[in-house]
């Protein structure tokens, strides 16, 4: 079957993110970036079950800046077959992000896309389940296990309680969480294939998808403070302190 | 205006981050009525209805509800939206499995995770692992939102709302469930927990997390939490993962042990109200933030706290 990942350009999750002074957003200037971390470990899924023959080719999506080419590059380095690049310079809201996805899925026509649950720099959670809606698929969502049953998937999703399985009929999406998989480094010679890759550079307009955001940012400021405490020398002390303070 | 809000429950009995989530709509204003999708759920109606500041509870029986799948949950809710000027879900793994579907049959962009309410379009909700807050105005003509529970305090009270049946979707539905595993325990609800006891990496296996953490939790009648690498690792199960991409908490009292503070874990926990560590690094992160701080060997300290409290 054919796979289609979706990878986004973010902050590396190692650097600390700064809000700029005129509280208008986070400061990205400079900063190193990265493909999200969730990415990762989709387009990761999607390579194994390609080496398992389950998939047969792997497209990757990015829908970000000039740059978000590299991001793409990434994956195609770990094993991606092709990638399009949906360039655009705007922040483009989940929901935009979702029915760009739908166009692509329309004329590409995979069996199963797999996206990352969240992006580490707006922390929406939202764009695999409203692909699965405008769709009309099942989807499963904070995926730690997939595993093909016949012509079903079999997904073990990250619930609040434990462990939760469900049986998605294709086509699928899948979300992926933290335990799915631990992507690979791509190899040096692997990253000198990848630069010959197939990479189709599209604009939202080709696909008819107004990205025009919905929600007004009216303003981004630093979160509360915390201030470090005291060190306390021992137990005895630690308990002394927590009764002080009523904590315990 | 009216509002509905879904129930976060387990079919016997209702999740607290639903009374939570009805605080956030009351914030937003308007009539509230709370949608209970169950299969055997009535006690969870009944106790929604309870819940102040409630006009009515809708009560929709299925199988395909017992465990919230959300494809179900999606069909049920659309159609009833044309009665609604918000859809509020927690922002549990069930909301946030179902509420996006919502909002894009919708066509609306939803507001994720909010932290709160400043009035009927503006909402403040963190992003960056909680890094920066961000003030959003949503000029969608339906809102759709989910609401971290930590960041909102049940009201106090009792309300005696009516409860009504209503119709469900019966299916089929493209998705099924097959099984599930569940943390079974006495201890507190990790999510609402007045106290947490949290161990990192250095408890080094699940033994170990077991021998030092729990005896302390329980010592306190707290809550168990880990961090990603804990968990990563093995020594602890997925459900106490605390974090950015975990469970967020706010209890009165959380103690880190044997964890560094990277911003992904303090993102989950860094509005609790007296934070502990103990850390054998008096240069770790957490330490910046602890109101508290022991340095040093967790395997000395934890057994001598646990004893003396
Ligand atoms: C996309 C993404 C999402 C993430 N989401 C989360 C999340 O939700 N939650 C989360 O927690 N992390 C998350 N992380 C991981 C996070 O970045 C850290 O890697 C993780 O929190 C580290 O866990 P730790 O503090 O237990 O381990 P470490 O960083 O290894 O820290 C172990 C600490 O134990 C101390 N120690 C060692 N031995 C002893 C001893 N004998 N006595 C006392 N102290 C000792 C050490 O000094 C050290 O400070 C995420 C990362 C990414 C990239």
């Amino acid at each position: 079957m054919k796979v289609l990942v979706p990878v986004k350009r973010v902050i590396d999750p190692n650097v600390r993110p700064r809000v700029k002074a005129d509280g208008s957003g986070v400061d990205l200037a400079n900063i190193k970036m990265a493909m999200n971390p969730f990415c990762e470990i989709a387009v990761e899924e999607a390579v194994r079950m390609k080496e398992k023959s389950i998939v047969t080719e792997i497209v990757l999506v990015s829908i970000g800046p000039a740059q978000a080419q590299e991001t793409i590059r990434i994956g195609l380095a770990m094993g991606g077959d092709r990638g399009i690049l949906v360039q655009t310079d705007m922040a483009v809201e989940p929901l935009a992000v979702a029915k760009i996805l739908k166009a692509i899925v329309d004329s590409e026509k995979p069996d199963l896309v797999i996206t990352g649950k969240q992006a580490i720099d707006d922390d929406s959670n939202q764009t695999g389940q409203m692909l699965a809606a405008l769709l009309d698929w099942p989807q499963g969502t904070f995926a730690s296990g997939v595993t093909k049953e016949g012509d079903k998937l079999n997904v073990t999703r990250e619930v609040d309680g434990g462990l939760q399985t469900v049986s998605l009929s294709l086509p699928a999406v899948i979300t992926t969480d933290l335990r799915l998989n631990e992507p690979r480094f791509a190899s040096l010679p692997n990253i000198m294939k990848a630069k010959k890759k197939l990479i189709d550079v599209k604009t939202p307009a080709d696909y008819g998808v107004d990205v025009t955001p919905r929600l007004q940012v009216v303003k981004v400021a630093e979160p509360k403070k915390r201030e470090a405490g005291e060190k306390v020398a021992d137990v005895d002390a630690l308990i002394a302190k927590l009764k002080s303070v009523g904590a315990i | 205006m009216a509002v509905l809000v879904l129930a976060e429950h387990s079919n016997n009995a209702l999740n607290d981050a639903t009374a939570r989530t009805v605080v956030a709509a009351r914030a937003f204003g308007g009539d509230i009525d709370v949608l209970v999708a169950g299969h055997n759920a009535r006690s969870a109606a009944d106790a929604a209805a309870k819940i102040p500041g409630v006009r009515k509870v809708l009560h929709a029986e299925g199988e395909a509800f017992s465990h919230a799948l959300a494809e179900a949950v999606e069909a049920l809710v659309v159609p009833l939206m044309s009665g609604y000027d918000a859809f509020f879900a927690p922002a549990t793994t069930t909301g946030k499995n179902v509420a996006p579907r919502v909002a894009a049959k919708l066509d609306v962009m939803q507001v994720s995770e909010i932290t709160k309410v400043i009035d009927a379009s503006t909402f403040e909700r963190p992003v960056y692992a909680g890094n920066a807050i961000m003030t959003v105005k949503s000029g969608e003509a339906k809102k759709v939102v989910t609401v971290r529970g930590a960041a909102f305090q049940a009201a106090a009270g009792s309300g005696a709302a009516v409860v009504e049946s209503i119709a469900a979707p019966s299916g089929p539905f493209k998705a099924a469930f097959v099984s599930e595993e569940l943390q079974k325990s006495d201890r507190p609800e990790l999510a609402s927990a007045k106290r947490v006891v949290s161990g990192g990496r250095a408890l080094a296996s699940a033994e170990q997390f077991n021998q030092y953490i729990l005896p302390l939790a329980d010592k306190l009648g707290a809550a168990v939490g880990a961090s990603r690498a804990a968990v990563d690792a093995g020594y602890a199960p997925n459900d106490f993962q605390v974090g950015q991409t975990g469970k967020v908490v706010a209890p009165d009292l959380y103690v880190a042990i044997g964890i560094s503070g990277a911003i992904q874990h303090l993102a989950g926990m860094k509005d609790s109200k007296v934070i502990v560590a103990i850390n054998k690094d008096d240069e770790a992160p957490i330490f910046q933030i602890a109101d508290y701080a022991l340095v040093g060997d967790l395997f000395k300290i934890v057994p001598e706290l646990t004893s003396k409290l």
